[in-house]
């Protein structure tokens, strides 16, 4: 949340948004890294490290949001997989959870009761259902059947178009 | 749609290597491959190596040299390989790649395609990795598409704006407009995606955000049609018909009404019904009611309004949700300086949970705590906080004793209770306090002149109990060597007497500083007290011999100490009851002054002697002062005979610290009072004068004019005898004022390495009501001079 004093006050934040979101196992394995501002690659790097190690660590009946430099950490288990999300330190906690939790539900819809296998064997799709979701750093789509949706759409384009040049399936 | 065979081939290879060292072998094997395969011409299985590739992307392993792969797929007509090539870009290039420029022109293309699929790649990726240049290139063909297309492509072309606004700053002006205009589509998806981009444009710019005031009664009847509708199946989470699209609306809201009392005024009513009709019981409904708070807090709502919120997060922290009590406090925490009262009432409920297993919620908890302390609670939050001090997770302990600490030094009822907390800190948590609690300690006590016998008593007690608390060993140190006499005697109204006899305490002090648990500046405090002790015991005084272990120890601050004390004994004793009186009352410092300093107070002028100027004696003060002292009388020739006036202050027992100064101002040679030496017609001269080393003399010559008329072109010429040098430096100026309004000063250095006897003549002259005036004055005798003894 930017804080502007007064009109002649200017003050320019980053913005109101998440910055990153990463879903790793309970062994720490990276299953998929969204990042929403440019980072170098040795930053990410790091920041996959420490997200990691701190969300690991965590007493399992803890309240899920973290601190870390200037952001909050939001994470949550589901089954074997940890969803972390990180937002700016204005943002409101309780809607991250709600939206690592709509996030959820769009891909067990799209694969039928999903399971990390899923996602690891079809991680760009996990990502095509992600693009469709949020975008920027921000929630695009409220809707879950929307979304859902779309992505047959997109599924179909995929599968006609091939069909329909006579080239192999994806 | 059917998976990827080859690439499920390759992960299901690399998931069965065994070890690390296999993983690296079949991943060096399959990007050999996909290298190879890039090279070609199209085959076909291009997506299957790309996908492949951001695979081991993933893994951690180097994949650049993708990159031109992902352009060249993004420019291909097919929607599957465009699909994983702008997957691919995002992935792998972001503003910082020169490749990424590469793709502007394909975006561009892609932004106007017939497919709605293959714009919305171009528009995700533009959001997602487009550097500043790409995003002005493109921003008009995003405007076009925010005014003219359908809700899909829209709302993330509303997105899309938003990251370019981020990008460069300017462009918000353009789209200004549009934005207003989308407020009145019904899709929800846009309608979320207007709400960011308008937040977005009034954050950073106050003009934009005076123009979008206007648009608050319009989102008061959007949020309204959220509250009140009935149920959608196309949005509702838990009762609640689209929670992200409400809280994001409340959150445009605040900013809108922030210091705008009009605007403030018509969201009134719609946060009111907000925050009563929000259903509670998921964490979705409180993701609502936590966002009204925080408006309502922040724009300028009515005090009712903000009673409620603050209910609103005394509720929350009754909740069994950990989370829910997390963010209360945090909310809380952000008001507690403004509605303070309000947040009192919720006290009990704060306190409770510095029980509660959870760390972050402990901490949070502790920052509320320490906030809601005020005179009217102290003992019982004190009771609390100690509590939680004693059973605290280590990484809060340090926060907690300084939070303690400052709560205790404003609110503390009584200097005693005062005392014992401190004491309390100490025993629990005395690792963790920061260093200036031991002088911050001493002075408190010292300042408790009618708790000294308490202190002492207790603080030995302690001291037999544990010595590997630092701070409290240090300052139960400096208390015993002291106060020693008032614990030998025995009887105290406070405490349980104890039969205190010299020889336990001298073993208690021995024990601190033969212990390897002390730190060196430990065992330099239980060497003075030792020291100090000596003259407070009658018979003890084999005490002598600690000292001598100590001028070999290993830390030269401590070596340098013991030999001091040990001079102490011998050639100085008779000084010894004076150096180790009882010290002054320490007069509070505030933290900014540094140990040893008062700020303006020039240590030079030391008459006539104050009390005061012993401020800020500190512990390790008495050790420096003997050693200023051996200094000085190690430099003369003679053991001690500067004057017999100094001599008769020692045998004096009066108030101590001015004593010392008093031995050392007779030593040094007092700036003397300036002396008139001419003074006729109006004009007044005097003189005053100050040796800088033994041949060198500065005199100061200051002129002043009580004549009605003022005096102009006033100088001064001086003349001295041949052997003697004159330099005179640059007057202050030549003008005298009227009436003694201003001075004229001149300094004149002498130098006179004959050491002849001294005289000067001074010429006077200067203009005054038109005519000149010109005198000449000797002095023969330079005050201060004779009395130095040269």
């Amino acid at each position: 949340m930017c804080l502007i004093v007064a009109p002649s006050d200017l003050l320019v934040c980053l913005c109101c948004q998440m910055r990153f979101l990463l879903l790793f196992s309970r062994q720490g394995k990276l299953r998929l890294q969204k990042w929403f501002t440019p980072m170098s690659d040795r930053e990410k790097k790091k920041i996959i490290r420490d997200m990691t190690t701190m969300v690991l660590a965590r007493q399992p009946r803890s309240c899920n949001f973290l601190h870390w430099k200037d952001l909050k950490i939001i994470y949550k288990r589901y089954a074997s997989l940890y969803f972390c999300l990180a937002i700016e330190s204005q943002e409101n906690e309780l809607l991250a959870l709600e939206v690592i939790h709509r996030y959820v539900e769009l891909l067990d819809k799209y694969f039928g009761n999903v399971c990390e296998l899923d996602i690891i064997f079809n991680f760009e799709k996990a990502y095509f259902i992600l693009d469709e979701f949020l975008m920027g750093g921000e929630i695009q789509e409220t809707s879950k059947q929307v979304v859902n949706r779309c992505i047959e759409s997109s599924d179909m384009l995929q599968e006609t178009m091939e069909e329909y040049m006579s080239k192999p399936a994806f | 749609m059917s998976p990827s065979v080859p690439l499920q081939e390759m992960i299901r290879a690399i998931r069965s290597a065994r070890t690390q060292c296999e993983e690296r072998g079949v991943i060096q094997r399959e990007c050999a491959a996909i290298r190879a395969q890039f090279r070609q011409v199209d085959n076909g299985a291009r997506s299957h190596n790309l996908a492949k590739l951001l695979y081991v992307h993933m893994l951690g392993y180097p994949a650049h040299f993708g990159q031109m792969e992902c352009v060249r797929m993004i420019a291909s007509p097919r929607y599957s390989e465009k699909r994983v090539g702008y997957l691919g870009a995002m992935m792998l290039l972001d503003e910082k790649q020169d490749a990424s420029l590469l793709i502007t022109n394909s975006i561009k293309n892609d932004l106007s395609h017939s497919n709605q699929y293959v714009q919305s790649l171009a528009l995700c990726t533009l959001a997602c990795m487009g550097s500043a240049e790409m995003c002005r290139d493109l921003a008009p063909e995003i405007d076009r598409l925010l005014r003219a297309s359908n809700s899909y492509i829209k709302k993330k072309a509303a997105l899309c704006a938003v990251h370019i606004v981020r990008k460069v700053q300017d462009l918000g002006e353009l789209f200004a407009p549009a934005a207003r205009s989308l407020l009145s589509e019904k899709n929800h998806g846009v309608l979320h995606g207007a709400v960011v981009l308008i937040t977005e444009l009034c954050e950073r710019n106050p003009e934009t955000l005076e123009r979008f005031r206007k648009t608050v009664p319009d989102l008061v009847q959007i949020m309204k049609g959220l509250v009140i509708s009935g149920y959608s199946p196309e949005h509702d989470v838990a009762g609640i018909s689209d929670p992200f699209l409400q809280v994001r609306i409340l959150r445009l809201l605040r900013i809108l009404g922030r210091n705008n009392e009009a605007a403030s005024d018509a969201m009134n009513d719609l946060l009111a019904q907000v925050a009563t009709n929000t259903d509670s019981t998921k964490t979705v409904g409180n993701a609502v009611l936590y966002e009204t708070v925080l408006t309502v807090l922040d724009i300028k709502s009515e005090s009712g309004l903000r009673v409620l919120a603050v209910n609103i997060l005394g509720r929350f922290l009754l909740n069994n949700d950990r989370n829910i009590r997390y963010i209360a406090m945090t909310s809380l925490q952000r008001i507690v300086g403004t509605d303070h009262n309000a947040v009192q009432r919720h006290r009990g409920t704060i306190v409770d949970c510095l029980k509660d297993q959870d760390a972050s919620v402990k901490r949070r908890a502790l920052e509320l705590s320490l906030a809601l302390v005020s005179a009217s609670n102290i003992r019982s939050m004190m009771k609390e906080l100690l509590l939680f001090l004693s059973s605290c997770p280590p990484e809060l302990r340090a926060q907690a004793a300084s939070g303690i600490f400052y709560a205790a030094e404003r609110y503390a009822p009584s200097q005693r209770w005062h005392i014992d907390t401190i004491l309390h800190v100490l025993t629990t948590a005395g690792g963790d306090v920061r260093d200036e609690t031991v002088p911050n300690l001493i002075q408190l006590i010292t300042n408790a002149s009618e708790l000294h016998c308490y202190t002492v008593h207790k603080l030995y007690r302690a001291l037999l109990n544990d010595i590997s608390q630092q701070s409290l060993v240090q300052v139960a140190c400096w208390c015993i060597g002291e106060y020693g006499d008032l614990l030998l005697r025995g009887e105290c109204q406070e405490t349980e007497p104890a039969q205190v006899t010299e020889d336990d305490v001298l073993d208690a002090l021995e024990t601190v500083l033969q212990s390897h648990m002390s730190s060196p500046a430990t065992r330099g405090f239980a060497l003075t007290a030792t020291m100090k002790l000596s003259t407070r015991i009658l018979d003890n005084v084999d005490v002598i011999h600690v000292g001598y272990e100590f001028s070999s120890a290993l830390s030269l601050k401590l070596q340098q100490r013991a030999v001091e004390y040990n001079a102490l004994f011998r050639k100085y004793d008779h000084m010894r009851a004076a150096v180790l009186e009882r010290m002054p009352v320490i007069e509070k410092n505030s933290p900014g002054h540094t140990n040893g300093e008062s700020a303006g107070e020039p240590m030079k002028e030391i008459q006539p002697p104050k009390v005061k100027q012993g401020e800020p004696l500190l512990p390790q003060q008495p050790a420096n002062q003997v050693c200023d002292l051996l200094g000085l009388l190690g430099g003369s020739e003679e053991p001690l005979q500067p004057s017999p006036a100094p001599g008769l202050s020692l045998n004096t027992a009066s108030t101590a610290g001015g004593d010392l100064l008093d031995l050392l101002g007779g030593l040094e040679p007092t700036p003397p009072a300036p002396v008139t030496v001419y003074e006729k017609d109006g004009v007044t001269l005097t003189l005053s004068c100050e040796k800088q080393s033994d041949s060198v003399l500065t005199v100061t010559l200051t002129a002043s004019n009580s004549t009605d008329s003022d005096m102009s072109s006033f100088t001064l010429q001086a003349a001295v005898p041949k052997s003697v040098q004159l330099h005179m430096k640059a007057p202050s100026g030549d003008f005298l004022p009227a009436r003694g309004a201003a001075k004229v000063t001149q300094m004149v250095v002498l130098n006179n390495p004959n050491k002849v006897n001294l005289k000067m003549r001074i010429r006077v002259s200067y203009t005054s009501q038109g005519s000149a005036f010109q005198d000449t004055v000797q002095i023969d005798s330079f005050p201060g001079l004779s009395a130095a003894g040269h």
